[in-house]
């Protein structure tokens, strides 16, 4: 029995934080936050050297064909340094609907371009996890896409997977006719959204239309979701605990006050189940199948409110340094409070947990 | 990630259920832990080495070699068929894992085998009115005097003392010496002259809890576990042992069950409790703390088989405050979903599930307390898992 990480995923996760620590530090990060048109392609290209999005895409399509607790980790690393990546978009939710959706050409055709890091496929199926008024996705018979995907992940992208009322996938080229996106201004500034709307663009749709798939990738990406913000919350409580060592105040390092420790102890406390939580959510999606739904609801829902707790507390701790933008510790407190919501903020994802164990 | 425990444990754990079908019928049902049932049952358990499993024959245990995830079967499937283990009292589960490493050999054939049988039950007597978190300024002296310890002073929360035929004890036996330095871990008998027990009443109203004082109590010196002063590093050795027991994810998950059974039953205005999307939410947000937990033990567990090849000491340190506080609040949804129902207490009508969730709901409240605050666990965590440093010592006495 083993309950944790291998060797392998713990090299893994080393190499990720090294080239990320080189390659993508805080400096990094606030010039793609200043800049609309930085993509942060030398950070994504780095990481393809890595390997990072092939990890989830199948051998036979140019890939590694790891697991999604190997995903996971890389999503922890991520998360941990505020990266401007499209991960979750591209390496995560368009591989597992080509995988789960797509038939053996349309994964021969993106599979292999995914992996390699030149494809980038933007995410729009915010409609899977909370339809809004004026706004889905409709699908016609000749093929065209009508209607307006809001909160579109990393619009930037080469392809759109977009996810219809009816709840199944479409692939679109993002400079297509009828494709329309506007960025959205928003509080996290290491991810980019936008409003999309879709005046009859010809998309190409995958191949199967169960709607049951479409659910699948929406539980993966809600366990990576959780695991960007366990990295997230780890990396604040140690800024915290790191800070509160070095600053004096009352001629003592605020670190030995037990009103500060406290605050330390209590993040600490709601990191490590979490950690457990997220890797077992992430081990259920591959070996589990009949807990893997309730435990992505469960990893989703739980690191929100861990998130939103030890975004706070590490903030409290840095006292009016935490409120600068000058530390840039918001950067990883927007991060959790954006994952928080995207793909269903805790209150509906627990309600889906209640309903998968028929409980509502 | 590997959560196989493997062919050879499966086969274990297949004994241990033939073994709990096969005998179900002799176990104790409530008898008390003096009674003829519990001491048979504890006899036939180490018979087969569900009970005392590795200590040492010659001592009165089984004699296997050590196996965490035996021991981790055995007590999975004894709470699964709802048959009580061995004997889990404080003299079993702390007082006889300090004499296997520190007593003398003849402490240990005196001691060892009776207390594993259930013939000699203890008490523990650390806590003192004034020595509670700061349990090492704790000032019940012990004077030797000839061959005898003369013990003046008291204890508190000394739970099971009206039961005990002995105590194993801290005491100040070196009055000039730093405090961690002057304490001595004696062992005496209950009924020697000079000691009297009150009962402590806590909020649950029972009255389990005791308080014990000590008058010229005259003790063989050789009665000492550890040298002279040696009493505190004694005792830390077995507060490791309580704090291990403390936070049994298995325990929450059967509670959080029967949590789910009483939000199907338990109505307002003809509506469920479990139709209720606020209580619903509570619940979810619950099973969640729970789930997490039983992955953290596992993630502990896992490390203990494999040498502590991983670092999961802020794992380990984080349990007992989170255990303790997420049972408390388990089992106040309990209350809070049975509405004023959950205000029946004691022995009249509308009582749901004997009035388990009010009594639970205070008793964590006591475990949140005792066996080293949540305050306490809190400077644990922050000092040894986080690296944080000591609060400076300054002396501020209390004003009178």
């Amino acid at each position: 029995m083993e309950f944790g990480l291998s060797e392998e995923q713990g090299l893994l996760r080393e190499s990720v934080d090294r080239f990320l620590d080189d390659n993508a530090d805080l400096d990094r990060v606030r010039k793609f936050a200043d800049d609309p048109d930085d993509r942060g392609d030398d950070i994504w290209s780095g990481l393809a050297e890595l390997g990072v999005p092939a990890i989830l895409v199948p051998e036979a399509y140019g890939g590694i064909g790891l697991s999604a607790l190997d995903a996971a980790v890389v999503a922890e690393s991520l998360g941990a340094h505020a990266t401007p990546a499209p991960f979750l978009s591209t390496a995560v939710l368009a591989v597992a609907a080509l995988r789960l959706a797509g038939d053996e050409a349309q994964r021969g055709a993106y599979l292999p371009r995914i992996a390699d890091g030149s494809l980038r496929i933007g995410a729009a199926m915010s409609e899977l996890s909370g339809a809004r008024q004026d706004a889905g996705v409709e699908a016609r018979a000749d093929g065209t896409l009508h209607g307006t995907a809001l909160f579109v992940l990393d619009p930037d992208a080469d392809i759109f997977l977009v996810a219809d009322r009816t709840r199944r996938f479409h692939l679109v080229r993002a400079d297509a006719d009828g494709v329309e996106g506007t960025l959205l201004p928003q509080v996290d500034r290491t991810r980019r959204i936008a409003e999309v709307a879709f005046t009859g663009a010809s998309a190409e749709a995958l191949h199967a239309s169960d709607p049951e798939l479409a659910l699948q990738v929406i539980d993966l990406g809600r366990v990576i979701v959780a695991a960007d913000t366990l990295g997230a919350g780890q990396e604040m409580l140690d800024q915290a605990v790191a800070y509160a060592k070095q600053r004096e105040q009352f001629n003592r390092v605020i670190a030995s006050f037990q009103a500060v420790k406290h605050l330390c102890a209590e993040m600490a406390a709601e990191i490590e189940p979490s950690r457990a939580l997220v890797w077992y959510a992430a081990h259920a999606l591959d070996e589990v199948p009949d807990e893997a739904r309730l435990m992505a609801c469960h990893a989703k829902a739980h690191l929100a409110e861990v998130g939103q707790f030890v975004g706070k507390t590490a903030t409290i701790v840095h006292g009016g340094m935490g409120f600068t933008d000058l530390l840039g510790l918001h950067y990883w407190f927007k991060r959790m409070g954006f994952n928080r919501q995207i793909l269903g903020g805790p209150e509906r994802v627990r309600e889906e947990a209640a309903r998968v164990q028929g409980l509502a | 990630m590997d959560l196989s425990y493997g062919p050879q444990y499966d086969a274990f754990r297949e004994e241990v259920r033939d073994f709990i079908g096969k005998h179900r019928d002799q176990a104790p049902k409530g008898q008390g832990i003096r009674s003829e049932a519990v001491r048979n049952w504890q006899k036939l358990l180490i018979q087969h080495g569900y009970a005392a499993r590795t200590i040492p024959a010659e001592y009165g245990g089984h004699g296997g070699e050590p196996d965490i995830l035996k021991a981790r079967i055995i007590g999975e499937e004894f709470a699964a068929a709802q048959v009580p283990g061995g004997l889990g009292s404080q003299g079993i589960s702390m007082l006889v894992p300090t004499l296997l490493e520190l007593g003398t050999e003849e402490q240990k054939r005196q001691f060892i085998p009776p207390t594993l049988a259930g013939e000699m039950v203890w008490c523990q007597g650390y806590s003192e009115p004034n020595a509670g978190s700061d349990l090492a300024s704790l000032r019940t002296s012990a004077v030797l005097d000839g061959d005898e310890w003369v013990i003046n002073g008291s204890k508190i929360w000394t739970s099971t003392a009206h039961l005990a035929d002995w105590i194993f004890c801290l005491v100040r036996t070196e009055p000039d010496a730093p405090k961690h330095q002057g304490i001595s871990f004696l062992l005496f008998r209950m009924d020697t002259p000079g000691i009297e027990i009150r009962p402590l009443v806590d909020m649950t109203m029972a009255g389990n809890f005791k308080e014990v004082f000590f008058t010229d109590v005259r003790v063989p010196k050789e009665q000492i576990v550890g040298s002279r002063g040696e009493g505190w590093y004694v005792a830390n050795a077995i507060l490791g042992h309580e704090r291990d027991t403390l936070g049994d994810p298995n325990a929450a998950l059967t509670r959080l069950n029967r949590l789910v059974e009483l939000m199907k039953t338990e109505t307002v205005d003809g509506q469920r409790a479990i139709d209720n999307p606020a209580f619903r939410d509570r619940l979810i947000k619950i099973q969640a703390r729970v789930t997490a937990m039983r992955f953290n033990d596992l993630r502990v567990l896992s490390s203990r088989l494999n040498d502590g090849s991983t670092d999961t000491g802020l794992a380990r340190m984080i349990t007992k405050l989170q255990a303790t506080e997420l049972r408390h609040d388990l089992e106040g949804l309990g209350i809070d979903v049975m509405g004023e129902f959950g205000l029946m207490y004691g022995k009249g009508p509308h009582l749901r599930d004997q009035g388990s969730w009010q009594n639970h709901y205070m008793y964590f409240l006591g475990l949140i307390i005792g066996g080293g605050t949540s305050q306490i666990q809190k400077n644990i965590i922050s000092e040894r898992g986080l690296g944080m440093p000591r609060e400076p010592k300054a002396v501020i006495p209390a004003e009178h």
